[in-house]
């Protein structure tokens, strides 16, 4: 980490970029080495992250209002939208899943808002986190899937309503798509997320030039815009993939 | 498939270490971690508490709301059966009150008829008797006139310097009333 900063110091010259730098997980209680269990930024945020969704979830709805409040409102249309997403696209059967896939859906879409406050770290800018949502994801519909079908489950990958010739070369085609699922479902979130918050990154180091500052500004404005977007899109592509994938694993038959 | 990509991302982390913090390895133990303790921290909430508040919530306003609807909808009928009573109520005082009008009409007009009869009868007895009274008057005047006549004639006859027969002048002036 420290290496990479220095590195940083010793090119620049009148301007700074570090659009990078943002994304680095140092300890939060000084020291070097990173050990699995020391609090880091890391850390932080997802706490940050935790005690916000407590907040809207629980504390939010502690009145238990018939009419609710503001925070109650919130929180069941987060209730709602998600409960009718896991019913819709994944089928009743798959309501039984829904508790995880709102927890994968409330971490992503708080930590990818409080990503967006100014000087704060993204959890899901960085692939070790995307890559541990998305194996989980992969894990669960996987096992689900042969814990449900058996060796039905293989049905996936052979097209029954495909010319018999072609069955074989379309279950490799299957076979390899399924297992790309993780890699293009975790690169996808923590893609766009670092994409756009290193793009604002290099705005703001244009700003330092006072004749293009005012057009930087703005540039930044409209990619905040963008990204307040982004943030939530890519909580409800990631989720609704999840529901996608969940449902290949309930009724494997195409 | 894991081991796959995170050999095949970590040459790339060799190559690109200084540009991308994502790609530097070594803080992956912590994220994982971390990231582990949060997400089952966020599922006990969520599983444990917050889900099941908020479908008691929304069960009981459904149940709310289903309760209040019914409750609406009896009274709608309620309304609808008093509103129908009120009709009949309307209706019949109205039959009610064309009756009476109708049987008052037609003890008025029998009394009027009555007494409209009583009054033509009194009137045609009142009228009997002065034609009776006329008659009899006529028959006097002309009684009157055949004496006035036969003594006129009578008078006249002796003016002229005759003598006047009683049974001839009788006899003339009946033929000349009579004529």
């Amino acid at each position: 980490m420290n290496v990479a900063t220095e590195a940083h110091g010793a090119e620049s010259g009148g301007l700074v970029f570090h659009p990078m730098d943002q994304f680095i997980v140092k300890p939060l209680f000084g020291g070097d080495t990173i050990a699995w269990y020391t609090i880091t930024n890391v850390t932080l945020w997802m706490a940050l992250a935790v005690v916000a969704i407590i907040a809207m979830m629980v504390l939010g709805t502690s009145r238990r209002a018939i009419v609710p409040s503001r925070s109650q409102s919130v929180g069941e249309l987060a209730y709602g939208f998600i409960y009718k997403m896991v019913e819709d696209v994944a089928g009743k059967d798959a309501v039984k899943f829904f508790p995880y896939i709102m927890t994968l859906f409330m971490f992503i879409v708080f930590a990818n808002f409080l990503g967006l406050l100014p000087m704060s770290f993204t959890t899901t800018s960085h692939f070790a986190v995307t890559v541990v949502l998305a194996l989980l994801v992969f894990l669960t519909v996987t096992i689900t899937g042969f814990v449900k079908n058996g060796a039905g489950f293989l049905g996936l990958f052979w097209v029954s309503s495909a010319p018999l010739a072609l069955r074989p070369i379309l279950a490799i085609i299957e076979l390899i798509s399924y297992f790309v699922r993780p890699v293009s479902h975790s690169i996808r979130l923590a893609g766009n997320v670092m994409a756009g918050h290193a793009v604002i990154k290099v705005f703001a180091g244009f700003a330092a030039i006072a004749a293009v500052s005012p057009v930087s500004v703005v540039a930044i404005t409209a990619m905040y815009g963008l990204e307040v977007l982004v943030a939530f899109i890519q909580a409800y592509v990631f989720t609704i993939l999840t529901c996608v994938y969940l449902k290949d694993a309930l009724h494997p038959s195409h | 498939m894991a081991t796959e990509t995170h050999e095949a991302a970590g040459h790339a982390a060799e190559a690109a270490a200084p540009g991308m913090p994502q790609l530097d390895f070594t803080n992956w133990g912590n994220q994982i971690f971390w990231l582990l303790v949060t997400l089952v921290v966020i599922y006990f909430v969520l599983s444990r508490i917050a889900l099941p508040r908020i479908a008691a919530v929304l069960a009981e306003r459904q149940g709310t709301i289903t309760n209040d609807i019914a409750a609406a909808e009896e009274l709608k009928a309620k309304a609808v059966e008093a509103e129908g009573a009120y009709n009949k109520a309307l209706a019949d005082a109205r039959a009610e009150a064309q009756r009476i009008v109708a049987e008052t009409k037609a003890e008025i007009q029998a009394d009027l008829d009555a007494a409209t009869a009583k009054a033509d009868a009194e009137i045609a007895a009142k009228v009997a008797e002065g034609e009776k009274a006329i008659a009899a008057i006529r028959a006097n005047a002309l009684e009157s006139v055949k004496v006035v006549a036969k003594d006129t004639t009578a008078e006249i006859v002796a003016a002229l310097g005759g003598e006047a027969d009683a049974n001839t002048v009788d006899a003339a002036v009946a033929a000349r009333i009579k004529g």
